[in-house]
């Protein structure tokens, strides 16, 4: 009988395993991370160059080696998924009135999530940390931006982001961005035409991609497929957190899926992660300090399945509050074609966006423009999912290819309890443990704002002599995959999981790394804002550590 | 439009095909029972009228799902083949497809696949529900001669910066080189950024050369 723990894996996963890897806990370890994602990477690099004992614990495989397999299983259909996303381990399931779609928004690996993202990196804004005394809407953060401003600059050096200070819309910023910022594409060129007569100011992204060589990493060359793989490693991904933490002595277990934390007699300390590896052993890691890091689904299952007698509705749920407000943020597009060529599809990123309207009041989901880089079909993707060949098809390719644009946008979802995570009791994963079950809707308010979204967007399209085609909006919205706010932060116990240093309210010891922890999510992309919590985060346990 | 060889090795090294010894045709060669025993395989002692048959039938394949105007596919195929070839599992999955695809020519139009015209080949291929298969690895026959032969010269044609310029893009999705081709209004007409870029992604003259390496 085959154990249930490899039974989840593909062939070429199993391949790459080496025949016996010990996956035995560190005896005398500090700290113990859960999660090998940017925040979890980050947070054990620094603590073990401060001296700390690290060790992580990694549900999901390392991916070594080239990227070219994943390259070819994305853009060739009949293989898996080029992260192993999906199979037994993954299980979960969805209610409310919006379908979830989980396992496409997450990695479980080395490196995280990061292995697929785009590696869009912005800070929120200022209001997004002081909504609800602004506008009455959402929460407050306990921190202000002010006081996660230097974090941010930390981590835009730690993930090494090419950007401009060109966006007149964005925080105030002490110093350039780390690399300069990949000029605007030629698609850029022609909405500008049409941004400069309506008067919406374009101006670049930030991209943790590297412009120049950075980090031991080489710049970009454009293979055109950043998400969901990178293949010449400009993109960061965590492994480079990773990498750097085992050089400073850290120990990273992979597929150690951590299925419980268990807390000392008082309940005022956590002592040990419980892990189950490959071959069927659960081993126990105990460590002084615990720090979650496994993305705003897992941290909120692992919590709830720590229950214990002290804790019948899981770990550092006294607030009743762990896995409430689930957030994402929301897609808005449109898009058409040209009697011109757009030269879509050379890179995988975008080069402009616009942040002129975040801030608006009206509505007041902050909400953010894009121009896209990568509008209408690949020439390669469709020819592998046609239904002809030969001049057909070079006919029926040449037709679709050239000429399109399109504009997406990220919309905010301002937090609501009714929105969660929780685990199903019913279903349970291939160890027999109850599967994460979301629960999502989209607010009437969200459905105004990507509508506002898209009123914006077909006056930019028609003020080009834009044909638009399609549409992306309140009917047929979907998740940008940023699942936020399931262990919000807060001063209060009892409206929050954990305080402003990111540690629970109810344990001394248990720490929360990850946008889990966002009180709102604003409209930008979480990962800078996760890094920076990350890099702050750290100080504060290096602090404990020392003590 | 005339395919390279270089072609081929601009997508092989978008595939991670690079360097790495001696490939030869007569990889697709069957293990014979000496090889079997060393587990080696191309070395040169198999049956070399069946490793033309896998090359033939799929530059016979080529040929119709390559637009007509295409020159310079048999240099193209075999050098793309042969790369690939050095994955084992792929190329004996795809050594037993484009086989099982010749065999049904002859059961079914009494002679070789690379022997039919190009209608007949186009027709075998449609009647057997390949343009309408789903691509799968270890499918029915037609989904794995859509997924080994079909799309695999398909994804060799159009990730390839020649088959990419005729739909209209230098630099397909799939190999290193559109940040320098993004901000251009059009394509350049000159080939000599291509050439570059496909020796600068991979080790050409390794490549190139392994296929002539005894």
């Amino acid at each position: 009988m085959s154990n249930p723990a490899e039974s989840d894996r593909t062939p070429a996963e199993i391949d790459r395993m080496p025949a016996e890897i010990d996956r035995t806990p560190v005896e005398d370890a500090d700290v113990c991370v859960v999660g090998a994602g940017p925040a979890g990477g980050i947070v054990a690099h620094r603590l073990a160059e401060s001296g700390a004992s690290v060790v992580v614990l990694e549900a999901g495989p390392r991916f070594d080696g080239d990227r070219q397999e994943q390259l070819e299983q994305h853009l060739r259909p009949g293989l898996d998924d080029p992260w192993g996303m999906g199979g037994p381990r993954d299980e979960f399931t969805s209610s409310g009135d919006s379908f979830y779609p989980l396992n496409a928004a997450r990695v479980k690996g080395v490196g995280g999530s990061t292995l697929h993202w785009q590696g869009m990196v912005m800070r929120l804004h200022e209001r997004d940390f002081e909504l609800d005394s602004r506008h009455g809407v959402g929460a407050d953060w306990p921190i202000s931006y002010d006081d996660l401003r230097p974090f941010y600059a930390e981590a835009e050096r730690e993930l090494g982001v090419a950007g401009a200070m060109d966006n007149p819309y964005a925080p105030p910023r002490e110093e350039p961005h780390p690399l300069p910022a990949f000029p605007p594409s030629h698609s850029d060129s022609i909405f500008a035409e049409a941004c400069e007569r309506l008067g919406i100011d374009m101006h670049s992204v930030p991209n943790a991609r590297n412009s120049e060589p950075y980090d031991g990493r080489s710049p970009c060359v454009g293979y055109g497929t950043c998400k969901p793989v990178c293949p010449s490693g400009a993109k960061y991904t965590a492994e480079s957190h990773v990498e750097k933490a085992e050089s400073a002595g850290a120990r990273v277990i992979d597929r150690a899926r951590v299925r419980r934390l268990e807390h000392d007699s008082t309940g005022e300390r956590v002592v040990a992660a419980t892990y189950t590896t490959p071959d069927g052993e659960t081993h126990r890691q105990t460590a002084d300090q615990f720090v979650l890091g496994c993305g705003g689904v897992e941290n909120v299952r692992l919590l709830l399945l720590s229950e214990s007698e002290q804790y019948p509705d899981g770990l550092a749920n006294s607030s009743g509050l762990v896995g409430r407000y689930l957030m994402d943020h929301l897609f808005a597009g449109m898009g058409g074609r040209l009697d011109r060529p757009t030269r879509q599809n050379h890179v995988g990123f975008n080069t402009s966006e616009t942040h002129q309207f975040y801030d608006d009041a009206e509505p007041v989901n902050g909400l953010k423009l894009e121009f896209l880089n990568y509008a209408g079909p690949s020439p390669v993707i469709g020819a592998l999912h046609a239904d002809t060949w030969g001049d057909d098809l070079l006919g029926q390719l040449k037709a679709d290819y050239g000429t399109h644009v399109a504009m997406g946008a990220l919309v905010e979802q301002l937090p609501d309890e009714d929105n969660y995570v929780t685990i199903d009791p019913e279903t349970t994963d291939d160890l027999g443990d109850p599967v994460p079950a979301v629960h999502w809707s989209i607010d009437d308010q969200t459905k105004a704002a990507l509508e506002r979204a898209n009123e914006i967007q077909r006056t930019v399209l028609e003020e080009l002599g834009v044909d638009v085609e399609w549409a992306v909006g309140p009917d047929n919205t979907g998740p940008a995959f940023h699942h936020m706010g399931t262990t919000r932060m807060g001063d209060d116990p009892e409206s929050s999981v954990v305080n402003a240093e990111c540690r629970t309210h109810d344990l001394q010891n248990l720490w929360i790394a990850g946008s889990s922890v966002f009180p709102t999510g604003g409209a930008m992309n979480p990962t800078l804002t996760i890094a920076a919590l990350a890099v702050r985060l750290s100080q504060s346990v290096k602090q404990r550590v020392r003590n | 439009m005339r395919l390279t060889r270089r072609d081929a090795i601009a997508v092989l090294a978008g595939l991670g095909v690079v360097g790495g010894g001696a490939v030869a045709v007569d990889q697709f060669d069957p293990p014979t029972a000496e090889t079997a025993e060393t587990g080696e395989t191309g070395d040169g002692g198999g049956d070399g009228a069946l490793s033309a048959t896998v090359t033939a039938t799929m530059t016979a394949a080529a040929a119709v799902v390559y637009p007509s105007q295409t020159e310079g596919v048999a240099d193209f195929v075999e050098t793309y083949v042969v790369g690939r070839a050095r994955d084992e599992s792929r190329r004996d999955a795809m050594r037993d497809a484009a086989l099982e695809l010749d065999a049904i020519a002859r059961d079914w139009y009494g002679d070789d696949f690379a022997d039919l015209s190009a209608d007949d080949r186009d027709s075998l291929l449609r009647e057997l529900g390949v343009a309408a298969a789903d691509p799968v690895a270890d499918g029915t026959v037609s989904e794995r001669i859509r997924f080994h032969v079909v799309n695999e010269l398909l994804y060799a044609f159009y990730a390839s910066p020649t088959g990419g310029r005729l739909v209209g893009i230098e630099n397909p999705i799939g190999h290193a080189g559109g940040t320098e081709s993004y901000q251009r209004a059009t394509m350049l007409e000159d080939d000599a950024g291509r050439v570059e870029r496909a020796e600068r992604a991979g080790d050409a003259e390794d490549v190139e050369g392994s296929e002539a390496d005894e």
